[in-house]
């Protein structure tokens, strides 16, 4: 094992805690602002995948503008879920299960029209023009479009924050985090307000997922995983917890790339070791702040 | 009103009893004696899922980790030791899952809300991924086929009765565990956690002895299961086969103790008359699931039971 391929294995977890990353936020961005706990946020990266497979191939658009297609196309059918479907369930004794099983059912229905459309044969994106190849930088090759996730994803991951903290925007979300009777009152459309961030946040994943296209194939069924990794990162990062997600998200990619190049059978297997040790030591997250226990 | 009330439990059960007793004497094929079987072990552990769900409140997304546990403790110690065993395997497996369900429970009950769910279910992936990966000893994808119970239960109509009476024991139990003290406790905890702590009860105790019992009668319904379709396969691990049971309770009602097991039977009939097995089987289910969230959220047998007293109230109205 020598220094290229271990900067190698690095690199290519680095991609993949970015997606992983991406995919991770919207979930906690709608949890944190809405107190929705959307369990088909791993649909929306797979419609993600197919409209911009979509694009290319039938539509013969460049690669950029199928990335911007399927953000859209993912935002707009987050749009429609939450103010067709999620906002008659808000305030239900119980809510909280209801809203899983509510979203469960999008998986399934998605899962199932994503494979009317487009059948289930496996699908793949080619890497954009101008990004197939790969950077020498002495001994090492780097893939040019790892590198263009990773500096995509940093952008997004500094707006994103800065966003949250600095504008008017930010402010009215995280005032709806803390009491949406208030917000209201101050004249503020909170169901407007929640429709807008469960549109942005289904767009960030549906974004994540066009993105990821080019290194694995799109399928369907893929929304499954992908709930369940992210929600491996927020339980290592504390849930609600931005640069939490984001480090949850880089331990969980390099556990991954590592594992798959020593142990490739039990790679998948090591997602779940992280998580279990997580919460044997620290079940509230490794990045949340020590609170007092509950008896 | 208390007699009214025995009274009327009973016969119910006199009715549920007759039923399914009565299957094996009127059915004109194995395949009906096959169906009434499923819909007996699926009721079971739908039953048992909303000792968690419905009963304390705990959505666990991972109950097929248990059902599958149970039928891979039948399934694997009877092709590598012999039919013969097939008894004890059960026993095996029931012991499995109450040590899994420690082991388990201990881990995810400490967060909760949609925490638990979804830990819950990524516990269950990663025991599919391990039946999955070891392919050379759990069959793989293949599952494993020719698993017959030994002796007079190679019978079909043997295995049925003794799937009927262990069932019948086991909703039995589950019936008084929710009558009893800890099932008024359960069902506080559902209702308000803080409170039962300030009132000096044991909420994550009683809650991992749920998970526990829940788990172990999902275990002894998917070792029945290997015995009726005399094959395992590792779907019964996957994440859909929660998905499913999760559905036959909300279908059912979570708010009564026989919901679910009514929940199971219209499940597996629809199965049946569609086809299960289709493409578009997991669209019906999720449409299914949609429908009853929205509109019907007691279940069927909550809503009829609604309807019942707004009728009765209604002619009441009248007359007076």
């Amino acid at each position: 094992m020598d220094l290229s391929f271990i900067f190698m294995q690095f690199l290519s977890g680095l991609t993949m805690a970015t997606l992983l990353f991406l995919v991770a936020s919207g979930l906690t961005l709608i949890f944190g602002v809405g107190n929705v706990f959307n369990f088909a946020h791993g649909s929306f990266f797979m419609v993600g995948a197919y409209l911009a497979y979509q694009a290319v191939s039938a539509w013969h658009t460049h690669f950029w503008p199928a990335i911007l297609v399927a953000a859209l196309g993912a935002g707009i059918l987050g749009m429609l879920a939450e103010s067709l479907f999620l906002r008659r369930i808000y305030g239900r004794a119980e809510e909280g299960g209801f809203q899983i099983l509510l979203t469960y059912s999008f998986i399934l229905v998605i899962d199932d029209l994503v494979k009317l459309i487009w059948g289930t044969e496996y699908k793949s994106l080619q890497r954009p023009a101008g990004l197939t190849g790969s950077i020498e930088v002495g001994s090492l090759t780097i893939p040019a479009y790892n590198l263009a996730i990773i500096g995509i994803g940093l952008v997004v991951v500094v707006l994103a924050w800065l966003i949250l903290s600095r504008t008017r925007s930010g402010r009215i979300a995280r005032a709806a985090a803390v009491d949406r009777e208030m917000l209201g009152s101050m004249g503020v459309n909170v169901p407007l307000t929640m429709t807008l961030v469960f549109g942005i946040a289904t767009a960030m994943g549906g974004f994540a997922g066009g993105l990821a296209a080019p290194l694995r194939s799109v399928t369907p069924g893929a929304g499954i995983e992908v709930i369940i990794d992210s929600l491996i990162v927020v339980v290592i990062g504390g849930m609600g917890n931005f640069w939490g997600a984001w480090l949850g998200a880089l331990i969980l990619g390099e556990v991954n790339a590592f594992g798959v190049a020593t142990v490739p059978e039990w790679a998948s297997l090591f997602n779940y070791l992280v998580m279990v040790l997580t919460l044997i030591f620290k079940p509230e997250g490794l990045f949340a702040p020590r609170r007092i226990r509950k008896v | 009103m208390e007699n009214k009330k025995n009274y009327k439990a009973a016969s119910f059960w006199a009715l549920f009893i007759v039923i399914f007793a009565a299957v094996p004497l009127v059915k004109t094929s194995d395949y009906q004696l096959m169906l009434a079987n499923h819909i007996l072990l699926w009721g079971m552990f739908a039953v048992a899922f909303n000792m968690l769900f419905g009963l304390t409140g705990m959505l666990s997304f991972g109950q097929a980790l248990y059902y599958g546990l149970g039928a891979y403790a039948v399934g694997m110690t009877v092709r590598y030791m012999g039919e013969a065993w097939f008894l004890p395997a059960i026993g095996a497996g029931l012991v499995a899952a109450i040590i899994l369900s420690i082991l388990v429970g201990l881990l995810t009950i400490r967060l909760s809300g949609v925490f638990f769910t979804v830990l819950t279910l990524a516990f269950g992936q990663l025991v599919w991924q391990i039946v999955f990966t070891c392919y050379h000893i759990t069959g793989g994808d293949d599952g494993i086929q020719g698993i017959i119970p030994p002796g007079v239960l190679s019978n079909r109509v043997v295995y049925y009765y003794f799937a009927l009476a262990l069932v019948l024991v086991s909703l039995w139990c589950l019936r008084r565990l929710v009558d009893s003290p800890m099932g008024l406790l359960l069902r506080c905890i559902r209702q308000n956690p803080e409170r039962v702590r300030f009132v000096g009860g044991q909420v994550r105790r009683n809650q991992l002895r749920i998970y526990m019992i829940s788990s172990f009668f999902a275990a002894l319904a998917g070792a029945l299961m290997a015995g009726v379709d005399n094959s395992i396969h590792p779907d019964m691990l996957y994440w859909t086969t929660s998905g499913e049971v999760i559905l036959m309770a909300v279908l059912g009602g979570i708010g009564r103790f026989f919901g679910p097991f009514i929940g199971a039977a219209v499940i597996i009939v629809i199965g049946e008359v569609v086809g299960a097995r289709t493409e578009f089987w997991p669209l019906i289910i999720g449409l299914v699931m949609m429908v009853m969230v929205l509109l019907l959220p007691r279940g069927l047998a909550g809503e009829f039971q609604l309807l019942r007293a707004r009728l009765a109230s209604a002619t009441n109205g009248n007359r007076g």
